[in-house]
């Protein structure tokens, strides 16, 4: 029972700490698919917090924060695609630019409009996503074993947990499904061909770049909306590239990308837990470890040590259509 | 569009259109300033004020710009080969520790004209040392540089946390920095150079680093523009498949290149360390990395465009100072923003006004043409 209670304590919070990344991940794999590389996913994100968390309080209403933060977020990958796909600029450097602007204008904003020092005020409960209680959570919790596992960690998160973790399977429909997700896909490996058939990759890759500040938006609005009450200065703290990492372990793929963050979240959620108490076998294990085992892993995967991450094969790489 | 662009004159080219991304991005920020509710106009007072008014500000400003001629230099070095280093974060993070174990080793047996060459390569080698195995990797398992880099600057931020909490701090000590260098690490203030001039460099850390940056800003001209190495950095740059068939090592490229990226990077921790606070602490860097892209950008890679962006970035840093005290909404992190915004202009839409500026070039030459042929008829 105690070990149950434990391994309980850890997966939810698992879950709460991956779900940002799920989505973050989910929204790189849009845009990377359709062949534009993303390392703005962290500025995205970071905007679509903010603007949650402005709006928000200000309408007094989540909802509102999390079409406030789509919105702003749509607006920044309307910028990295303009420069990236009909500038044809570069996709890396287009990327840093937005982490940056994003990570300035935000705080000299919230300075400017609230003046509570690289905060936005705290939200009230109705301004927040409240945890939600799945049916029959509070009378299935005497069945052993399941009735925990089902009120404790299924039970109880907020909706857009539930929203992150739907649309992996979403993702997948739509890339391998759909014809949208053909063209996307193939316009990420293949343009030439795309252009060919009759099909814009322009308007392919700015659709892949939308649905990317889409999802970024959202996982913005967690942060500031559920995972805490209001936005403070600089709270996505990497997580946009962890989601990055985890979008290169998982080689590009939506259910494995979900399975990435978890992993991520887990070793997150565990190094919070179990901050210098020794552990079997190893010994105790300093806390910048934890932290930077992420990173290491996924160097190691790029390496090639643990099978291969092979990238969409045009991503990086503006399309020009005469030659 | 299998020439996408005219071919445009030399001060068009690395003059004009740098100037006018530039502007755009400045008033970009204007934007931003009058959106906070102050006056931009101000706020360039304040700024041009608080970097030049005084000699003690000059030297904060050229002490800024030491540690940016550092940065910038080592992403050009790595842009020139094709590459995307945005690991000189990391990679001057980690070579803080080469500078500080000289110091602790030295400082107080040797002068500091002794300890700062024993310093200088210490710094080169713990920053080489960590843009070693991106390049290695790049090279050898065709992983990516810039996620492999981006990876590092997080791994490094992890190891001199632990370092400065476990090892390097004195035992007792709470503060998670080494001990105070005797004054065997501490570099002097160029003193001399600015009473040339007739100033007087006060309380500002302006000090030798600022020599060694020029020397390796020199350095790295030579090295791209008159050695063979770099001669086939720029060939791997403009064409990797040319490179290849002129029997270029493209591994062998790409793993000097990162190192010597590195350890330019590297070399910016001398400046702080050294420099100013004597003692090396947690988050030395500050974010110094990642300004060097935007001054590589800016100074189109080349040691002599580099400089003057070091300078302005060393101007927006020192003078971004002045106006958050004087104008306190707008704090310090305006400067991310135009750094953000200088990377978004002169970085990834460095095309954006290049059409415009063409034909208006190409008008105006070709108006002089004709009225030429018409007098010579």
């Amino acid at each position: 029972m105690d070990f149950l209670q434990l391994f309980l304590e850890l997966a939810q919070s698992t879950i709460r700490l991956s779900t940002p990344l799920i989505l973050a991940a989910l929204a790189g794999l849009f845009t990377e698919r359709a062949g534009v590389f993303d390392i703005g996913l962290e500025g995205k994100m970071l905007g679509g917090a903010f603007a949650a968390g402005t709006v928000a309080f200000i309408a007094q209403s989540a909802m509102a924060g999390l079409l406030a933060a789509v919105v702003v977020s749509i607006l920044l990958s309307l910028v990295h695609g303009y420069a990236s796909i009909t500038q044809r600029g570069n996709q890396i450097v287009s990327g840093v630019a937005i982490n940056f602007i994003v990570a300035g204008s935000t705080v000299i904003l919230g300075e400017a409009w609230f003046r509570q020092g690289g905060r936005t005020p705290a939200l009230a409960e109705a301004a927040r996503f409240q945890e939600i209680d799945l049916p029959f959570a509070e009378a299935l919790r005497g069945v052993p074993l399941i009735g925990p596992i089902y009120a404790d960690l299924i039970s109880g998160h907020a909706a857009l947990t539930y929203f992150a973790f739907l649309m992996v399977p979403v993702t997948w429909w739509i890339l391998y499904r759909t014809r949208f997700g053909l063209r996307l896909r193939a316009v990420g490996e293949n343009p030439g061909a795309v252009d060919t058939a009759g099909i814009s990759v322009v308007w392919m890759r700015y659709r892949g770049v939308i649905c990317c500040g889409i999802l970024c938006g959202v996982a913005g609005a967690y942060l500031s909306l559920a995972a805490n009450a209001g936005w403070t200065k600089g709270m996505t703290a990497g997580k946009g590239y962890i989601a990055l990492a985890a979008l290169i372990f998982a080689k590009w793929r939506p259910v494995p990308v979900m399975f990435a963050c978890l992993l991520f979240g887990f070793l997150d959620a565990f190094a919070i837990r179990y901050q210098g108490t020794p552990l079997p076998l190893v010994g105790k294990v300093p806390v910048q470890l934890m932290q930077a085992l992420p990173y290491i892993l996924t160097v190691i995967l790029l390496a090639g040590f643990i099978g291969k991450a092979i990238p969409p094969k045009a991503g990086g790489v503006p399309y020009v259509k005469e030659r | 569009m299998s020439v996408p662009y005219a071919k445009l004159p030399g001060w068009v080219e690395y003059g004009l259109i740098p100037l006018v991304n530039l502007i755009v991005a400045f008033m970009v920020a204007g934007l931003v300033v009058l959106v906070v509710g102050e006056s931009p106009l101000e706020a360039a007072y304040h700024m041009v004020n608080g970097a030049f008014g005084r000699g003690e500000y000059i030297g904060f400003t050229l002490y800024y710009a030491t540690t940016f001629i550092f940065t910038g230099l080592a992403v050009a070095v790595a842009f020139h080969a094709g590459l995307f280093n945005i690991g000189g974060e990391g990679q001057a993070y980690v070579a803080g520790i080469g500078v500080a174990l000289a110091c602790l080793w030295l400082d107080r047996i040797m002068p500091w004209y002794v300890v700062f060459p024993v310093a200088i390569l210490g710094a080169a080698l713990f920053g080489a040392a960590w843009a070693f195995l991106p390049g290695w990797f790049q090279a050898k398992r065709g992983s990516h540089i810039v996620i492999t880099t981006i990876m590092f600057n997080f791994i490094a931020a992890s190891l001199m946390n632990y370092m400065l909490n476990r090892v390097m701090k004195p035992l007792g000590s709470m503060s998670l920095e080494t001990r105070t260098f005797d004054t065997g690490g501490q570099l002097p203030k160029l003193d001399w150079l600015m009473k040339i001039f007739g100033l007087s460099v006060g309380t500002s850390p302006f000090n030798v680093t600022f020599l060694l940056a020029l020397a390796a800003a020199f350095g790295v001209w030579v090295l791209i523009w008159r050695t063979r190495l770099g001669y086939e950095m720029r060939t791997m740059g403009h064409s990797p498949a040319a490179a290849r068939y002129a029997g270029i090592k493209e591994a062998r490229i790409i793993v000097i290149t990162m190192m010597i990226s590195g350890a330019l990077a590297g070399m910016m921790a001398l400046n702080p360390i050294m420099g100013e606070t004597y003692r090396m602490q947690l988050d030395f860097v500050q974010g110094a990395g990642f300004v060097g892209i935007a001054v590589a950008l800016m100074g189109r890679s080349h040691p002599a465009g580099i400089i003057p962006a070091a300078i302005l970035f060393g101007v927006l840093y020192q003078g971004g100072a002045e106006i958050s005290f004087e104008m306190p909404s707008i704090s310090r992190d305006m400067i991310v923003i135009i750094q953000g915004l200088v990377i978004l202009f002169a970085g990834a839409l460095e095309h954006m006004f290049r059409p415009a500026i063409t034909a208006a070039v190409l008008a105006f030459s070709g108006r002089e043409r004709t009225e030429a042929a018409v007098k010579g008829a």
